[in-house]
């Protein structure tokens, strides 16, 4: 039993360090992961699942905006970024956060183009880093029903 | 033809009427009246003027010149010769006429003898012959038959009328006649001889007309001469003027004649020319040059000059014909011209130079922005991490955890100070740091910083603080950048000090002379204006070490950035830098001035001069008053007047975590205490050192004293040893057991020794902040739109151990405020509906006037039946706190501007948020 909590929690932090060095995630996560105590057993997966409800949404407002060839809004997609930004940084989603950034720039700069090639990234990145983290938890949570404890990783 | 070609060259220009070489109104009268300059009439009428010469030439030595010199005689022989050649003709045709009249007379005579001959025959007359000379017989022969042969031709004739008288009267009457037409003609001869003779006189006329003819070219010479602008004229072998053509007009002949130039005029440029004319002489080369003269006479003027030898018929040097132009205005055109080039060239010179430093200016600008970004996106995530490490710290660890932890923090710690540096240095370097002025009390200040740093200190060093009685207990100034520039150069002393002590001395001083200078009326002006309610008091403040000290020529570049004295000392003790320049950029901000002095291995003292204003005096004794009985006053009274400071360094520094109190940038978390005496917060010092020195300091647990915030729950009056008691007792044993402990360990057991110390404070911290929430418990709105961001920010309060309310826009927040009261705002800047800076705008509209007229106004609904509640509420300045993704320069501004107070950049991190709720909420 003891190896199979130890090959869990090995394996729990090898995916997490790769996630950070893969550049899905940022410090931010850390803190996030700081703010689980006791009380809020599962805030991260809270905020997580908010997180990505948050992307679907405004990437699907995105894609429709940007669907009205010629008449493109660029203020909404303008806005929905914004927030998607505030979203990404907030649950230290480095990637996504550096698509939106790119994403704003081409936005304000009206590139239809760019608008449309960076929102498939998001959209593409976003469903990788939501299945990765899906895996991480699954990890943690197979750690927990072994009755270890979730290690600490230090990046 | 020179002023031909400068004519051509200045054609763009204005061409403009040549002035007389001379000035008008020169010359004597007598001289005027001769001047004819400009002839009336054209040059048809050249005949009737008259021409007066103007030429000036010693008439008795003229006739030599031109004998002896080639033009002089050629021109003269010219002329004879075609006199001569007139005359000649003259002549000829009076010797043909003479010739013609000699063969007619010639035939007269030769008739006559005919006719006497014939007479003669006619008379018979014998006829002598030599009778005995046979030739002459021979002769007399051929005559006599040629006689005979002409008498018999005739012998008729006069056979037939030889006999009558009327024959010979007739040949009488016949040869009278023909006598008669004989001298008829004669006389005739004579009178064509003597008209002959009359036109030969009549013939000098020609003569007379060609010297009219000469006169009239003399005269169109001179006309022309006379209005050519040059000067002409002849001098010596000893540079005499013999001749000389349009003079200066005031100079008279006698002035010039027989004189050199030298002896004529005074000035600039005679020498020259006279030099000139002399090579030319000696070379015999006709030569030109320019010449500017600046003669008493005439002032400044150029002239060229054309300078040719003279030689007489044998080939002699005799002189020097002279010609002189006057071109100061095309040589003032010209150096115009040159200049003007010149100019050009240099604008465009120094246009290429200026656009190759603004080129530079904005790559360093780029730079500059970019570090600064660069800077921030680091900061962000970093302070993220100490954040965590710190919330960690607060959590249950092992032994080995917390050691890491702590070295986790404290680089951490590092890379935000060096990162906040670069930030505050590209803040003043773009001018957008902004200088707040408010009260404070410096002594606190000193106390503060060097409590700090005895906090972190690692070494044996006694920290000091020394305040002169005559600086004021409150002054007005920047308190958070003096509290930085302090921290900066006490940290640099403790740096650099490995034994000794290192000390802040503050006094006042009368205003400095680089001050005084520049800006000596305004600052009278202001004492007059102010002098019943605020003063200028500067003060010096030294910050003193016994380290190591600077080598002197390491000096100069001590503030500049990212220098350090050698790179020795950067490997030995680390650091950007950067730290001393933004002191002195700091101070010189505030208007002051920082400098150094030091000796290498003696030590160095920092000296920052600064002015600050001061409240009435009347405040200070008020203070005083205060002071004097406080027997049970709080615990500031004991700072307000403290003049002397001393942290000495207590064997085995005690570390313990102080809680939230402290708002200082190095490991707040942390405080040494270092009092001898002292209990503090239930902790024991050595008792032996118990010998009463009530001038020491004390150090309370993480400032509380400063911050005065938790003055209710422990209520620590350092010199009333009753105070004590607040239930901290139970420390005691352990405190000392890890006094004991850390007295026999170095540095790694500091840090064992702390995880005890972290576990007791700590609980004991808790207390405290239930206390201060179930006396007051801080409301707190946080105006979000991201629900994500409100998740974590409140999961983060609640760490804090803070609830908040949440308004989703401006105009919640708005609704929210206008309902209930609130102690601080957190208001994201960019949200929809009304965004952070506007609805910041209406609440500080709301807290001057009472209303939310604006609000209304900008279409926010307020219910008015809340309004009544509204207008109970204490106006005081609600503290709001903008959350922007952007922390750069302007957006800061920005939110200062509206009426933020400060600001949290965004990802918001448990460290910001802790520091934040620590300087609002109290």
């Amino acid at each position: 039993m003891d190896t199979l909590i130890a090959q869990l929690q090995r394996q729990f932090r090898d995916y997490t360090i790769s996630l950070y060095h893969q550049g899905f995630l940022d410090d931010q996560f850390t803190e996030l992961k700081k703010l689980q105590d006791e009380c809020s057993p599962d805030f991260v997966a809270e905020v997580v699942t908010l997180f990505f409800e948050d992307c679907e949404k405004l990437i699907s407002n995105m894609a429709r905006a940007l669907d009205q060839t010629g008449n493109v809004d660029f203020k909404l997609v303008g806005s929905s970024v914004h927030q998607l930004k505030g979203s990404s940084s907030s649950v230290g989603a480095k990637r996504v956060k550096g698509l939106c950034i790119t994403l704003k720039e081409c936005c304000d700069t009206q590139n239809y183009e760019g608008c449309v090639r960076c929102l498939q990234q998001v959209d593409i990145e976003y469903k990788t880093l939501k299945a990765k983290l899906q895996d991480l938890f699954n990890l943690e949570q197979q750690i927990v029903q072994a009755g270890g404890r979730i290690p600490q990783v230090d990046i | 033809m020179v002023c031909e070609m400068e004519t051509d060259q200045i054609e763009e220009m204005d061409v403009e009427v040549l002035s007389s070489m001379w000035p008008e109104d020169v010359g004597t009268e007598a001289d005027k009246q001769f001047n004819v300059e400009k002839p009336a009439g054209d040059l048809d009428t050249l005949k009737e003027v008259t021409i007066e010469t103007r030429t000036i030439a010693d008439m008795t030595r003229l006739p030599n010149l031109l004998n002896s010199t080639h033009q002089g005689s050629s021109q003269l022989t010219n002329l004879v010769k075609q006199w001569e050649y007139m005359q000649d003709n003259a002549v000829r045709l009076l010797k043909e006429e003479l010739k013609n009249l000699d063969r007619q007379r010639e035939e007269a005579e030769a008739k006559e003898l005919k006719i006497i001959e014939e007479y003669k025959f006619e008379s018979n007359e014998p006829e002598n012959v030599p009778v005995l000379d046979e030739t002459s017989d021979l002769f007399r022969r051929f005559r006599q038959k040629k006689r005979d042969a002409l008498v018999d031709s005739k012998k008729i004739e006069i056979y037939e009328e030889f006999d009558t008288v009327a024959y010979w009267k007739q040949k009488a009457l016949s040869l009278e006649k023909m006598l008669e037409a004989s001298t008829e003609r004669e006389r005739r001869l004579m009178e064509k001889l003597s008209e002959s003779l009359k036109t030969m006189e009549s013939q000098s006329a020609p003569v007379q007309e060609l010297t009219q003819n000469l006169k009239r070219a003399e005269g169109f010479l001179h006309f022309i001469l006379q209005n050519a602008p040059i000067v002409m004229g002849h001098q010596d072998k000893d540079l005499r003027y013999l001749f000389i053509y349009n003079k200066y007009p005031s100079l008279r002949e006698q002035d010039i004649l027989g004189k050199t130039d030298v002896e004529i005029f005074h000035g600039g440029g005679v020498k020259e020319s006279e030099d000139f004319k002399r090579e030319v002489l000696e070379k015999g080369k006709a030569s030109k040059r320019e010449i500017t003269f600046t003669t008493d006479l005439f002032g400044s003027k150029t002239f060229l000059i054309y300078v040719e030898p003279v030689y007489n018929k044998a080939g002699e040097k005799i002189g020097i014909n002279y010609m002189g132009m006057e071109v100061t205005d095309q040589v003032v055109k010209r150096e115009k011209m040159a200049k003007l080039r010149e100019d050009n060239a240099v604008r465009k010179a120094m246009e290429s130079e200026l656009n190759k430093t603004i080129h530079i200016t904005e790559e360093t600008m780029r730079a500059k922005q970019m570090l600064a970004t660069m800077s921030h996106e680091i900061r962000s995530p970093l302070s993220g991490v100490v954040g965590m490490a710190e919330i960690l710290s607060t959590t249950k660890l092992d032994k080995e955890q917390r050691q890491l932890l702590n070295v986790m923090i404290s680089s951490g710690d590092l890379v935000l100070q060096l990162i906040n540096d670069i930030l505050d240095l590209s803040k003043v370097e773009s001018g957008v740091m902004r200088l707040e002025a408010t009260k404070f009390r410096p002594r606190e200040v000193v106390k503060h910083v060097l409590q700090t740093a005895a906090a972190s200190l690692k070494k044996s060093l006694t920290l000091e603080g020394n305040i002169a009685d005559d600086v004021p207990i409150e002054v007005v100034g920047d308190v958070l950048r003096i509290r930085q520039i302090l921290t900066n150069l006490i940290s640099n002393a403790i740096k650099f000090t490995h034994e000794g002590n290192v000390g802040i001395k503050l006094q006042v001083i009368s205003e400095p002379s680089f001050v005084r200078d520049n800006a000596l009326n305004a600052d009278t002006e202001e004492h007059e204006q102010n002098g019943l309610t605020e003063t200028s008091v500067w003060i010096c403040c030294d910050v003193w070490d016994t380290g190591i000290g600077i080598p002197e020529n390491a000096l100069p570049c001590l503030f500049k950035k990212y220098m350090q004295a050698s790179a020795d000392h950067a490997r030995k003790y680390g650091g950007t830098g950067l730290g001393l320049a933004i002191c002195k950029q700091l101070v010189e901000l505030m208007g002051g001035q920082l400098t150094v002095t030091s000796r290498v291995s003696e030590g160095s003292t920092f000296t920052f001069i600064l002015p600050y204003k001061v409240g009435r005096s009347d405040d200070y004794s008020d203070d005083q008053d205060e002071f004097s009985d406080m027997a049970d006053q709080q615990s500031e009274p004991d700072d307000t007047a403290e003049g002397y400071f001393q942290f000495k360094p207590l064997l085995g520094s005690i570390y313990s975590n102080g809680g939230p109190g402290i708002s200082n940038d190095f490991l707040p978390h942390k405080v040494m205490l270092t009092s001898p005496i002292k209990l503090i917060n239930g902790f024991v010092a050595d008792p032996s050192n118990n010998t009463g020195q009530s001038e020491m300091l004390q150090l309370e647990n993480g400032g509380y004293m400063d911050e005065s915030k938790l003055e209710t729950s422990s209520g620590h009056c350092p010199e009333s040893a009753h105070q004590y008691e607040n239930g901290n007792g139970r420390c005691f044993s352990k405190e000392s057991e890890s006094c004991s402990s850390s007295q026999a360990s170095s540095e790694g057991g500091t840090l064992e020794m702390e995880s005890e110390l972290t576990v007791s404070s700590h609980r004991e911290e808790e207390k405290a902040e239930t206390e201060v929430k179930e006396t007051s418990k801080p409301k707190i709105l946080l105006v979000e739109d991201n629900k994500i961001n409100i998740m974590v920010a409140k999961s983060m309060m609640k760490q804090l151990g803070h609830t908040m309310d949440i308004a989703n826009n401006g105009v919640e927040a708005i609704t929210a405020i206008n309902s209930s009261s609130y102690d601080l705002v957190l208001m994201d800047v960019c949200m929809p509906v009304l965004d952070g800076l506007k609805a910041t705008r209406l609440i500080r509209s709301y807290e001057e006037t009472g209303n939310w007229n604006a609000a209304i106004e900008a279409g926010v609904d307020i219910s008015t039946s809340e309004n009544e509640q509204v207008c109970m509420r204490p106006t005081n300045r609600l503290p709001i706190i903008a959350m922007t993704a952007n922390t750069l320069a302007e957006s800061s501004e920005e939110c200062y501007a509206n009426g933020m107070d400060s600001f949290i950049s965004k990802p918001v991190t448990l460290q910001k948020l802790r520091e934040c709720l620590q300087q609002y909420l109290h």
